[in-house]
């Protein structure tokens, strides 16, 4: 392991890839800042850029983007209650109070350091747990990968929308008929392409991507434009306050972190649960371990309840590394945005990257801990200019995400049909994010679609068409199991809130 | 009787799965295939039924959480101007070249989106666009194909 962390260090320090880490982290702050746009869009606005360099450099960019791109969104959760992404949401509870309270920049200083600390603490749990699940992973044959694969699709749609898991699962099928477009991996017999030869290859990932998420979330911006409740806020850049953090404070953190870390990094490894669940998990923990007296500041602008959310949410999104890494099954929306650019790469993640390709795995592991110690000597003295992009207008910012967007798929294919497909796509998208049809479900389903079919039809050859393959193994039967058990409880759920 | 808009965009799925078994059930797989445990059409046969019993789902039972939208709030004009300019963009794209049509579509829409301020919107597209093609053709070596740019020789 010694050997592989100083692989991952000699890779992830060249002045090369270190630049790629500061560049990631200041453009996935600048992305994730703007509310609306998360981990996912700005990942996907950055893969077109990541074709010109080798895989390591280009998975080292879009980690620092991804680790930026959740402090940004803490930014716009303190400073104007309006969180980039759904992970930062608990943030705002108590950040947001400390930041009218004239503390913006103390909050922003408790946001950045308990990001680092929880950041750090489960980069340390990835670094022990990966290999040795790597080793674990290598005893699953194609049928449990195939359970896991129900398993995080199922997972994905209880917990990427409350209440909406039937939604959610039609995202989850109509993101696997996508997948099925094109020519068949094994036969070459071409599927749903109605003779149309710009189709036989399939629909590309980016395309799918940078369609659901960074043009459809334009687009919904400038549909929802009039609605009162989502007018921009404003706040006086000017007085984000001092960024020191007192002894008081200090001791507070040292307390939260630890505990907020391991569920963090726990629940991240969880398929479909990831930073949202993560961080509001650790804000109620952190509320029922506090005394009475900082309960009562719970909401109002407490140190723990800032740290809490804050450090969990970075120690998650480590541990949504872990399946990607180890089992090549990506947990969360975004690890499935990384694993579409791993492919696009050519490399295949699982147990064997360990193997394979050592400096890949490593140097993202050490990438991670490096954008950590960008995000907080480069990114926390420059927030109070790095802010001021909340204040440009829409009507700039828009058109400029629509043109990274064309650009992006004009890139790859230099023909017109994929950016008439993606302007159909974002189109229908927009009015299913309007009904509150998720999209990471959909995403995640056309990642893993091709995966799937090919573990499903080794599954059923090995068992001649039987279905006993689902049960046979044990490690299949609980896993299945485990899908049920999520499956029953959001029936129950349902039936228990009607009565 | 009145539809909400959730159960119409199931029922709009419901059709959109009844259409993918069909076509699912009418993949032409070679002959020794046809009885084999797994051809080229049984995923997409299962997906098919999937779609149609989880949208049959939502159709039947009563909505637990009702999404509402006041399309009073909604900004149609301005979403409807956006996407032709985004569909005139993607059909002059490969005719005049990148560099104008996206310096032409940046700037229209900056003008149709209500921004009057014109040397900021002529620096936001074509210095812009410029610098961005720089950027990547020039910097980072990514081709990046203008037909338009290499008949005047700027481009190689």
């Amino acid at each position: 392991m010694i050997e592989g962390i100083l692989i991952g260090l000699s890779t992830a320090l060249s002045l090369t890839n270190i630049l790629m880490v500061m560049v990631g982290c200041f453009a996935g702050t600048i992305i994730g800042m703007l509310p609306g746009l998360g981990p996912m869009t700005a990942i996907a606005l950055m893969i077109p850029i990541t074709y010109g360099f080798d895989p390591s450099t280009g998975l080292i960019l879009m980690a620092g983007v991804y680790y930026g791109a959740v402090f940004g969104g803490s930014t716009s959760s303190i400073l104007l209650n309006a969180p980039g992404i759904p992970g930062t949401v608990a943030t705002a509870f108590d950040g947001y109070p400390m930041a009218q309270q004239g503390k913006a920049g103390k909050a922003l200083a408790i946001a950045a350091y308990s990001s680092f600390a929880g950041g750090t603490i489960s980069a340390i749990f990835l670094l022990v747990a990966a290999p040795s699940l790597s080793k674990v992973s290598l005893a699953f044959r194609s049928p449990d990968y195939f359970a896991l694969m129900i398993l995080g699709l199922t997972a994905i749609s209880a917990f990427s929308s409350k209440g909406q898991f039937l939604k959610a699962m039609m995202m989850v099928v109509l993101g696997l008929m996508l997948a099925t477009v094109g020519q068949d991996s094994l036969s070459d017999i071409t599927r749903f392409t109605f003779n149309n030869m710009n189709l036989t290859d399939g629909i590309s990932f980016v395309l799918i991507v940078m369609a659901t998420f960074a043009m459809s979330e334009a687009l919904t911006i400038i549909f929802r434009g009039k609605d009162p409740n989502r007018a921009a806020k404003q706040i006086s850049l000017t007085e984000l306050g001092s960024i020191k953090v007192n002894k008081e404070e200090t001791i507070k953190m040292a307390k939260t972190i630890p505990r907020s870390s391991i569920l963090g990094f726990l629940i991240g490894v969880l398929p479909g649960a990831g930073a949202t669940i993560a961080s509001f998990l650790a804000y109620g923990m952190e509320r029922n371990y506090v005394n009475e007296e900082e309960k009562q500041k719970f909401g109002k602008g407490s140190v723990h309840g800032l740290s809490a959310p804050e450090t969990a949410n970075n120690a998650a999104c480590s541990g949504s590394f872990v399946p990607l890494l180890t089992l090549g099954i990506p947990g969360s929306g975004t690890t499935a945005v990384m694993l579409g650019a791993l492919l696009g790469f050519g490399i295949q993640p699982g147990p064997r990257l360990y193997q394979t390709n050592p400096e890949i795995f490593w140097s993202v592991i050490m990438s991670m801990y490096i954008g950590m110690v960008v995000l907080l000597i480069l990114n926390l003295p420059l927030i109070p200019y790095i802010a001021r992009i909340l204040a440009v207008p829409r009507n700039y910012l828009i058109p400029l995400i629509l043109f990274f967007s064309v650009t992006g798929i004009y890139l790859m294919s230099f023909n017109n049909f994929d950016i008439f497909l993606m302007i159909g796509i974002a189109v229908v998208a927009t009015f299913l994010r309007l009904y509150d049809f998720p999209m990471p479900p959909l995403i995640l389903a056309f990642v893993l679609g091709g995966l799937m079919e090919e573990t499903l039809r080794r599954s059923l050859l090995i068992s001649d068409g039987s279905p006993n393959f689902l049960w046979d193994r044990p490690i299949t039967l609980i896993i299945l199991l485990i899908t049920v058990t999520i499956v029953g409880w959001q029936i129950f759920s349902t039936f228990r809130k009607k009565s | 009787m009145r539809i909400s808009p959730t159960k119409f965009i199931s029922l709009l799925f419901l059709a959109l799965s009844v259409f993918y078994l069909y076509t699912a059930y009418n993949i032409q797989v070679f002959a020794f295939d046809e009885n084999a445990p797994f051809n080229a059409r049984t995923f997409p046969i299962y997906l098919g039924w999937a779609g149609i019993i989880l949208s049959s789902l939502k159709i039947i039972l009563p909505e637990k959480i009702t999404t509402e939208v006041n399309h009073k709030h909604l900004d149609y004009k301005s979403i409807i101007y956006l996407i032709i300019i985004s569909l005139i963009y993607a059909a002059v794209i490969l005719k005049i070249g990148y560099f104008i049509s996206t310096s032409l579509f940046l700037f229209a829409s900056y003008y149709f989106l209500g921004e009057r301020r014109w040397g900021l919107m002529f620096i936001l597209s074509f210095p812009f666009v410029a610098a961005f093609m720089y950027l990547l053709h020039g910097l980072l070596n990514i081709y990046l194909r203008d037909p338009f740019l290499k008949y005047i020789g700027v481009m190689g």
